[in-house]
């Protein structure tokens, strides 16, 4: 699907964005008698700490990702992500993508949906990036892949 | 909607994995899958549920994507993610890999039988479509290398009885390839899909054809030959295929399969919803202007996306599907009063 690019950097000087708190625990939540719905904000905390494949910094502070592009239904069994490559012609937006749904993938119970968009207009090839993370068989065949298996896992790895 | 489509069974065929696609055999007694486990399993009726007959699992290195059984029954095609296709010869005791056909670049996606059992299709992510001879001593030799496409190849089918070939794909076409003199030819371009083509299937004639898309449409398209009384133009001696119905509105997901049940006309498609519907062609459809209903919903067929649907040969009703579940249903299918 994509290639790790030998790299000078794409986007040098990246506006940097700043991390949003931890997620207050409510009443609710506290409550175990309650059954807990997903949420958006849980399906942001997933995300948002994915290491950009080229700068050493979350998704979340380059504002590749955001809490409002963030969409679940638990009731229908629903997730919708929206992201905003750093620039328009961004090469490694299916990564970031991939890395995105690998996450949800495997954090979510199996009845979950993933759609995993690029934000509309944010991209030259929005639809061609779109296309290929919305064909779960490519997908698949990509995480055959042990080389890109590997570089989807190293931004999905916690940083020390 | 009555109950016209009941569960029979469920196995759960490849676990803690997805289950790919079907293939029924020609006498309608065993039905092969195969799944990301890397496996291809067979099954044959034990009473009224289903077991497994024999497991193949040395063939592949990575997903097996399709299989298909030949005509007469004796081999069982496998396409695989490691990029070549296995052919099984059935034995006394079971399955024995007998050639493996390696050429394309990348995945495979598909293989399909033609109709004598002398030819095979293949096609790939490499965006091609390859058609293979089978000899006396059951070499297979690549006779043709189709690039139509301008995108990965997710499905091949051949015409019932014809040695016509239908391919579809990722650029949202479908084609059709016949031979002309010692080679294959592209044929016919099929378009109007929005998105990926991920399944096609003839009806019992060969006249008409069905495509399912990432588009959330299926659609029927017709065959007309050239001095049609329709007065369709046809460019030289070849047939044109026109889209003649176009179902939208009936699946919220994309469409993966599609199966055209010949002894009953009942179409029946596989959806990312977790849903199988079934349609049926309505007594006063026109041949121009064809009109199908929706005979059956049944909203979680599966626990997850429903990849595969195959009708039995033999007998009428029998439906067979599949899920990223890891299971295999079937059911039984009454066709509603008044249909």
């Amino acid at each position: 699907m994509v290639g790790p690019g030998p790299a000078p950097l794409e986007n040098a000087n990246p506006l940097i964005y700043r991390r949003s708190g931890e997620r207050p625990v409510t009443a609710r939540d506290e409550d175990e008698e309650l059954p807990d719905a997903i949420d958006d904000r849980e399906i942001f905390d997933l995300i948002r700490s994915i290491n950009d494949p080229e700068h050493p910094l979350t998704l979340e502070e380059l504002n590749v990702v955001e809490q409002v592009r963030v969409k679940v239904n638990d009731a229908e069994s629903t997730v919708s992500v929206e992201f905003t490559p750093t620039i328009p012609h961004c090469s490694m937006a299916t990564l970031i993508g991939l890395s995105i749904k690998v996450k949800l993938l495997r954090s979510l119970p199996e009845r979950f949906k993933l759609d995993v968009h690029i934000t509309p207009g944010t991209h030259v090839s929005e639809h061609a990036v779109n296309k290929q993370l919305a064909d779960k068989e490519r997908v698949a065949a990509a995480l055959e892949n042990s080389h890109l298996l590997e570089v989807v896992n190293q931004c999905l790895s916690a940083r020390s | 909607m009555p109950e016209a489509l009941s569960l029979l069974c469920r196995v759960p065929a490849h676990p803690e994995s997805r289950c790919w696609a079907l293939a029924w055999s020609p006498g309608g007694a065993l039905l092969a899958s195969c799944g990301g486990d890397r496996a291809v399993r067979v099954w044959g009726r034990a009473g009224s549920s289903w077991t497994c007959r024999a497991v193949l699992g040395d063939g592949h290195q990575r997903t097996v994507r399709r299989v298909a059984w030949s005509p007469c029954g004796s081999y069982l095609a496998s396409a695989s993610f490691d990029g070549t296709t296995c052919i099984w010869k059935r034995q006394e005791d079971g399955f024995e890999c007998v050639a493996t056909l390696e050429g394309h670049e990348n995945e495979v996606k598909s293989v399909a039988w033609a109709p004598s059992g002398s030819l095979l299709a293949t096609c790939s992510r490499d965006k091609s479509v390859w058609v293979w001879e089978v000899d006396e001593e059951e070499e297979y030799e690549c006779v043709s290398v189709l690039n139509a496409h301008t995108q990965d190849v997710k499905h091949v089918v051949w015409h019932p009885s014809q040695e016509l070939l239908a391919s579809a794909s990722y650029d949202d076409t479908v084609r059709l390839y016949r031979e002309e003199e010692d080679d294959w030819v592209c044929c016919a371009t099929l378009e109007g899909h929005d998105s990926t083509v991920w399944a096609v299937a003839f009806d019992k004639e060969g006249e008409r054809l069905a495509s399912v898309s990432d588009d959330r449409t299926l659609r029927v398209w017709r065959r007309y030959h050239p001095g049609n009384k329709e007065g369709v133009a046809c460019s030289g001696t070849d047939p044109t295929w026109k889209c003649v119905c176009t179902l939208s509105g009936y699946h919220s997901r994309t469409i993966y399969d599609v199966s055209w049940c010949h002894l009953t006309g009942a179409l029946a498609t596989a959806c990312g919803d977790d849903a199988i519907r079934v349609f049926e062609e309505s007594p006063t459809s026109e041949e121009a202007q064809p009109t199908f209903s929706l005979t059956t919903h049944v909203p979680r067929a599966h626990s997850q996306d429903v990849n595969g649907v195959a009708w039995n040969p033999k007998e009428p009703g029998l439906l067979a599907s599949c899920s990223d579940d890891g299971d295999i249903a079937f059911w039984k299918y009454q066709s509603p009063e008044g249909c």
